[in-house]
């Protein structure tokens, strides 16, 4: 086991009626790419505004490392904070902002010249110094406040949904930049962000966070293929669910069980060898061409409505707009099927319940 | 295209016309305008000690009372910006504002009040063995920062209020104490609005006559030279003079306030 590089302890953060943070406890591992997702409101950006020091906790306490934090300022913390503003310094120069840390802990200036100067390297933006930050487009300015935290060498780097603002391909593009950044410096990153794509793409491991509560905390993989409730199927991807009367006549069994819409296959007619499959025949209701996949919405003969989704590895999606309104049968794997503890219907997600 | 012709009438106009005023001259007999060109008034402005030491007092004055004002304003502007509640902020701007729904005349007699010599300053120094420092220059100073202290407040305040609050978050965060903070952040920033504030607090105390003559005592500043002039000397040449000063002084301020980048806050 590694050393823990953060630990909450029965955190709770209440804003008069509202439990932001509700009786957390949660370990981060020292050198972790650790992401917060949820829905907005669920609790995941007081957390690391919590551990930044700019909130202060209900109960609980906060260790960084081996010291309690919990009632110390910002500025007497070994963390640094990407923010989603960016909250650049307009007044400064780009080598001015990445020096401020520097200067206020009075390192001496060709010490802190050179450290800037390398901080700025590692984001690439070493051309870019004397600039002033209304110079700079939106991602550079992103670029900008990484440096500014990374140049402290804190022992944690907190980022607040830091591609929130950027468009869909620079964002890509940061996520692998950032992950690569990580694992240079080997600092512990803390990624708050509602976008599970990112949090997939990054993460060593992700906590999803509902109504101030951790929900599910584990390893992208894990998170997607064993979802531990329909709260985080949902979240995390879409899924088709099984409950009640559904899950008896289509799987077999009593319970709640969900299937990814890419694990399901469709035919024309059922498979003869049948052994640790399930069958539901239905009719195709609508055919969703997505770019590089194809969704295929199947209403079951058993009741529910299934999403299915395959890659669209035709340049020509006619072969699926002809099975509109025709019968077809989903099979899948038995073992594919993934039982939610208890049959939650309250704590569903709004949208992507297919 | 009409706004601006009006503006040009009735605002240059009259500018150009107290201008011109000041380039004639005065029969010392009969009290009648010669209509000659002459430099004379701006001459004796600068030869005769007396309007130089006004000037300079009038300069010094508007200086001080800038600095006072900037000094008292910005924790007031800092608590109402980024401090107080919603309510609380709403409450404040109106207490800060309801000093100017009260008369002029009013505020400054109500200074007369304090510094005279049974007036509350005094009982507040007997007990010390002192007096009010009765009128003069001191009391001029203090009436003339109360009666503008809302202007600067107000331009400080909007300023702060644009400044969004994760940059203090990440000075913080960035290992600066408070006073770190204010002293590389708050204070850079709100620097443009110090000097839009600055720009009322300096030129108002540039023109005033009224608050001088009522806590002033026997000092002078250039208003009472421009009024002294108009009426008890009739001397409207020599007042055009004396008043242009103010505004050449102004106008070198606003050229200095400009390069601060401040006028855009106004």
């Amino acid at each position: 086991m590694t050393a823990t590089a953060i630990s909450l302890r029965g955190l709770s953060k209440h804003y008069d009626q509202v439990r932001a943070v509700d009786d957390l406890d949660l370990d981060i591992a020292d050198g972790e790419f650790f992401s917060m997702l949820g829905p907005s409101g669920s609790g995941k950006t007081t957390v690391l505004r919590l551990i930044a020091g700019f909130e202060v906790p209900t109960a609980g306490t906060i260790l960084l490392g081996e010291d309690d934090v919990t009632t110390r300022p910002p500025f007497a913390r070994d963390v640094n904070t990407v923010f989603q503003d960016y909250a650049i310094f307009p007044h400064m120069s780009v080598l001015e902002n990445v020096e401020y840390g520097l200067r206020v802990k009075k390192v001496g200036r060709s010490e802190r010249r050179k450290r800037a100067e390398e901080a700025l390297a590692t984001v690439r933006l070493e051309a870019y110094a004397a600039r002033r930050p209304h110079q700079l487009s939106g991602g550079q300015r992103q670029r900008v406040a990484l440096a500014r935290a990374l140049v402290n060498r804190p022992k944690v780097l907190l980022l607040d949904e830091p591609l929130g603002a950027l468009d869909l391909k620079l964002r890509r593009e940061m996520q692998i930049e950032l992950k690569q950044i990580q694992r240079e410096v080997g600092i512990t990153f803390v990624f708050v962000t509602h976008d599970q794509e990112e949090a997939l793409t990054m993460s060593d491991r992700v906590a999803v966070f509902n109504e101030g509560r951790i929900e599910q905390l584990a390893a992208p993989v894990d998170l997607y293929e064993r979802p531990a409730s329909a709260f985080v199927a949902g979240f995390v991807g879409t899924f088709n669910l099984f409950q009640g009367e559904a899950a008896r006549a289509v799987v077999g069994e009593a319970g709640s069980f969900v299937i990814r819409p890419e694990k399901v296959r469709l035919d024309a007619e059922a498979p003869t060898d049948v052994t640790g499959l399930c069958i539901a025949p239905g009719v195709v209701r609508e055919v969703v061409y997505l770019g590089s996949t194809t969704s295929t919405v199947v209403a079951l003969d058993a009741g529910p409505t299934v999403t299915v989704s395959h890659p669209n590895t035709d340049t020509s999606i006619d072969a699926a707009l002809e099975r509109r309104d025709q019968r077809v049968v989903l099979t899948w794997r038995r073992d594919h099927l993934v039982p939610l503890a208890s049959s939650e219907t309250a704590a569903l997600p709004e949208e992507e319940t297919a | 295209m009409p706004p601006m012709l009006w503006l040009g009438v009735a605002y240059l106009g009259a500018l150009a016309a107290l201008l011109i005023t000041s380039l004639w001259t005065q029969n010392d007999f009969t009290g009648e305008i010669e209509r000659a060109w002459t430099l004379e008034n701006f001459q004796d402005l600068f030869r005769v000690d007396v309007y130089r030491t006004i000037t300079f007092r009038t300069i010094g004055i508007a200086a001080l009372v800038t600095v006072i004002d900037a000094v008292l304003a910005f924790p007031i502007a800092l608590y109402m910006a980024k401090v107080a509640s919603p309510r609380a902020q709403r409450l404040l701007v109106i207490a800060v504002l309801m000093p100017l729904w009260a008369s002029y005349l009013v505020k400054a007699y109500a200074w007369r009040g304090m510094f005279s010599a049974d007036g509350p300053i005094a009982w507040v120094a007997a007990p010390f063995g002192l007096h009010s420092p009765g009128y003069g220059l001191f009391a001029t100073t203090v009436t003339l920062s109360y009666l503008w202290l809302p202007y600067m407040i107000l331009p400080v305040y909007a300023g702060l209020e644009r400044v969004p609050s994760s940059l203090f978050e990440a000075s913080a965060d960035l290992g600066a104490g408070s006073w770190h903070t204010l002293r590389r952040v708050v204070l850079p920033m709100a620097f443009p609005a110090f000097v839009a504030g600055s720009i009322f607090t300096f030129s108002l105390t540039m023109g005033d006559y009224i608050a001088v003559k009522i806590v002033g005592g026997t000092t002078q500043l250039l208003g009472n030279v421009v009024y002294d002039n108009q009426g008890a000397a009739n001397n409207l040449p020599f007042a055009a003079a004396v008043a242009t000063v103010p505004i050449v002084v102004m106008l070198g301020y606003l050229a200095a306030a400009r390069r601060t980048g401040a006028l855009e806050q106004l």
